[in-house]
């Protein structure tokens, strides 16, 4: 490197200059003061150095603390992702489905007569027990003022309601007064007209959190970068001053310090960027496929529960335009976007543990359908008690394709589970160690760069 | 379009805005007065009908002033007999809901009640054995529909006799006397079909005889749904199914329920805190066997087995059905009503 020659040399080589009075009047402030002395340093060589020490080891704690402070709000949004908001919307989702679950057990038991298989009501039960829990939980979690809130509030509210029409029917059908299906019936208009849409926004609400939550962690830290690149750019141009007044190459102290500050900007830049891959490999591999496949399951539920309320309304419920049984039709459209989800559900999913039960899922559809199809005949033939048993029967029934489906889908869910809480914990496993090691490291390139230029300011003494 | 040209023409439009509010209301007027008439003359007479427009046809007029008249009894064979006979079965479009009528006991997991009975009746009639019968269960509003698309051979479903339905459908003679009447929980002061009922929610079922009569006389009452027949309807007042009224008075969602006797006796017998107000049914109305326009073959068919199942007096099919299903909720009936038959 060539310089020119008389570019290199600096004013305050000059001792020039008058000498500025020492005597400094009593009344004026204390910034004035500082502020006047160090003028006074500024026009030695020493007391420059003195400066320009302290500036750097400013630099380099700066630059320290605002990579500590931005990187732990980022682990911890990380950190949000993985263990508040994802098991929130997991909640979410749990909830939504045992609403869907609890009036398909309903259903099912109401048809199987009288005296419902204790299996079933058992997991109706469990269901409204799952329910109800999970309400109080996220209640826990959410602010009093978020729409969730007021998911909350309409669910707990309704919930008592629908199990009151649900017992009432029961009570009716043990009877064997017809009473006990309209009670299903308006049971069933409940849960699906007010709680499931509750139960469908508090799931959005939780799932629009989570990915807030995750696109805060992914931001990168501008301001941390943009301290690193200054501190550093502070240390060199110290060096190349040092080299050129000195000729000497190598001052121990700041090299360390800058080579702690290049440690803590390599890191970060590093950190991050495997956090931010982690993440948004969480977010479209597990998450995307986790949404589709929860709604998938809830459509299946609903089209199962309308599949029995056909049975139990034997007609007595149309369609607004007064063409077509309403449940049948509530039927087909819950399985042509059962149909719809598994299919993005299969493009979404990655390898065979992801993609094998889905294709269970499909296959169980299919033949769900057949079977479906094959029942209404029967039925229409006026052969009740055949469609029933190929609905609810044991063997060869649409309940126990069904049951193909559900068994699949709980399968594909726990997978993406599992990859979704990998990768995001990967993601904020990468940000760890990140605040206090940048802490750590300024601290230490502080004194060494302080360390540096007392080595220079010793010299003069 | 600039905003200045857009206010402009609205302030366009607003100076001719007069002149076409007056030929609006003009046209809404005209159409008004001249509907009864333009309906009128589609009608058998119904009684909305002014007395003027139905003797402008005079043949159908006096066809309906006795809906009850149906063709004389035969067992000649037709079409419509054919078709039945071919399939081996006849298809009866009931109700699976509707207690002591038609309604598919949860225990026994068969279809009862006093309409099952008379299809059964029939089919042994028609083909010897009264198993051979494929119960459709239809709901009210889709009993005409039903017959018109050929999906049931015959509606036996509580369903009136009446001018409109007339054309729509044949009907048997009157298999039974009915009439509408109030239900309400025991302690409520609805007194009947009457000033009681002011300010009440009332609830029928959806397109309903009894909601046909409310829109005609409500008495104050209130039973229309705000979004009626579209998708937001909420069922509360008008609802899909008779039994439907039950559950929403028991849940103290309406007040009153307004509906057949004899319906609302299967309701009564399923919840004793409710009873039928009044002393009588406000309005007469008879059951028929419906089957689809022009089936005569059919209808004179049925109109014979009717005649077998009343004859027999205290003895006959019909009381012991009656005997069976019915005297508990609606006591007192000494017999079926008396046939009656058109004159030409």
């Amino acid at each position: 490197m060539t310089y020119p020659p008389n570019g290199g040399s600096p004013p305050e080589h000059a001792p020039g200059g008058p000498a500025a009075p020492v005597t400094v009047p009593a009344q004026r402030g204390v910034v004035a003061v500082a502020a006047e002395r160090l003028r006074t340093a500024a026009t030695t060589e020493p007391g420059r150095l003195q400066i320009i020490g302290a500036v750097l080891a400013l630099l380099v704690v700066a630059f320290g603390a605002v990579t500590a402070l931005e990187v732990s709000g980022r682990a911890s949004a990380a950190d949000d992702v993985v263990s508040r908001s994802q098991p929130l919307s997991a909640d979410a989702a749990s909830i939504y489905r045992s609403l869907a679950d609890a009036d398909t057990m309903a259903a099912s038991g109401f048809l199987a007569g009288a005296q419902e298989p204790a299996d079933v009501h058992e997991q109706y039960e469990e269901d409204i027990r799952e329910a109800s829990g999970l309400l109080v939980k996220a209640a826990a979690h959410t602010d009093a003022s978020s729409p969730s809130w007021d998911e909350i509030t309409t669910l707990n509210k309704l919930l008592p309601e629908y199990t009151g029409l649900i017992e009432r029917a029961r009570a009716n059908n043990r009877q064997g007064l017809p009473l006990g299906g309209a009670y299903l019936r308006y049971a069933n208009q409940k849960m699906t007209n007010e709680l499931l849409p509750a139960a469908e926004r508090l799931y959005a609400a939780e799932t629009g959190r989570l990915g807030n939550d995750s696109t805060e962690a992914r931001q990168w830290p501008f301001l941390s970068l943009a301290a690193g690149i200054v501190a550093l750019a502070a240390l060199v141009w110290m060096q190349r001053r040092n080299y050129r007044r000195t000729n000497r190459v190598f001052n121990h102290g700041l090299l360390a310090a800058t080579a702690a500050a290049t440690v803590v900007l390599l890191w970060l830049a590093v950190g991050h960027t495997v956090a931010r891959a982690e993440l948004r490999a969480a977010m479209t591999q597990g998450q995307e496929s986790l949404d589709v496949l929860n709604k998938a399951r809830i459509n299946s539920l609903k089209a199962r529960a309308n599949e029995n309320l056909t049975l139990v309304a034997r007609g007595a419920v149309l369609t607004a335009d007064g063409t077509q049984d309403k449940y049948e039709t509530d039927y087909s459209t819950g399985m042509k976007s059962l149909g719809a989800q598994l299919e993005s559900a299969g493009r979404l999913a990655d390898g065979t543990p992801g993609s094998e039960p889905v294709a269970k899922a499909v296959s169980g559809v299919s033949e769900w359908q057949d079977r479906h199809k094959k029942a209404r005949t029967t039925d229409d033939q006026g052969d009740y008690e055949g469609a029933l048993e190929q609905i609810i029967g044991p063997k060869g029934s649409t309940g126990e394709s069904f049951e193909q489906v559900d068994s699949a889908l709980r399968q594909a869910l726990a997978h993406e589970q599992g990859e979704f809480t990998a990768a995001a914990s990967d993601g904020r496993g990468a940000l760890g160690g990140l605040p206090i090691g940048a802490a750590v490291l300024a601290v230490l390139g502080a004194v060494a760069a302080i360390v540096g230029v007392n080595r220079r300011l010793s010299e003069y003494r | 379009m600039t905003r200045a040209k857009v206010w402009a023409a609205r302030r366009g439009l607003r100076g001719w805005g007069g002149v076409t509010g007056m030929a609006v209301a003009c046209a809404v007027t005209a159409s008004l007065t001249l509907l009864p008439l333009a309906h009128g003359d589609g009608t058998f007479g119904g009684q909305t009908t002014g007395q003027g427009v139905t003797s402008a046809v005079p043949a159908k007029a006096e066809a309906c002033t006795d809906p009850e008249a149906s063709l004389l009894p035969s067992t000649a064979d037709g079409p419509a007999i054919e078709k039945i006979r071919a399939r081996g079965k006849l298809i009866a479009g009931v109700d699976q809901n509707s207690f002591r009528w038609g309604y598919r006991d949860p225990e026994s997991d068969t279809l009862e009640g006093f309409d099952i009975d008379l299809v059964r009746a029939i089919a042994k009639d028609i083909l010897g054995d009264p198993d051979a019968v494929i119960f459709r269960a239809i709901p009210t509003n889709q009993r005409i529909t039903a017959l018109e698309h050929d999906k049931v051979d015959v509606v036996v479903r509580t369903m009136t006799i009446n001018c409109k339905r007339l054309e729509q459908v044949s009907f048997s003679t009157a298999y039974f006397q009915a009439g509408q009447q109030v239900l309400a929980p025991k302690e409520s002061r609805i007194t009947g079909y009457d000033k009681s009922l002011a300010g009440k929610r009332v609830c029928t079922a959806e397109g309903s005889t009894a909601f046909e009569a409310l829109e005609k006389q409500s008495y104050g009452a209130v039973f229309e749904d705000e979004h009626d027949g579209t998708e937001r309807d909420r069922d509360q007042l008008t609802v899909p199914n008779q039994l439907d009224c039950l559950v929403r008075l028991q849940l103290g969602e309406v007040d009153a329920v307004v509906t057949d006797n004899a319906l609302a006796a299967g309701q009564a017998a399923q919840d004793p805190a409710v009873e039928l107000k009044g002393d009588k049914p406000f309005t007469t109305e008879y059951y028929g066997v419906a089957a689809k326009l022009g089936a005569d073959d059919l209808v004179a068919r049925v109109n014979q087995v009717l005649v077998d199942y009343r004859r027999g007096g205290a003895d006959s099919p019909w009381m012991r059905s009656y005997q069976n299903w019915l005297a508990a909720g609606l006591p007192g009936i000494k017999g079926p009503p008396a046939p009656k038959y058109r004159s030409n």
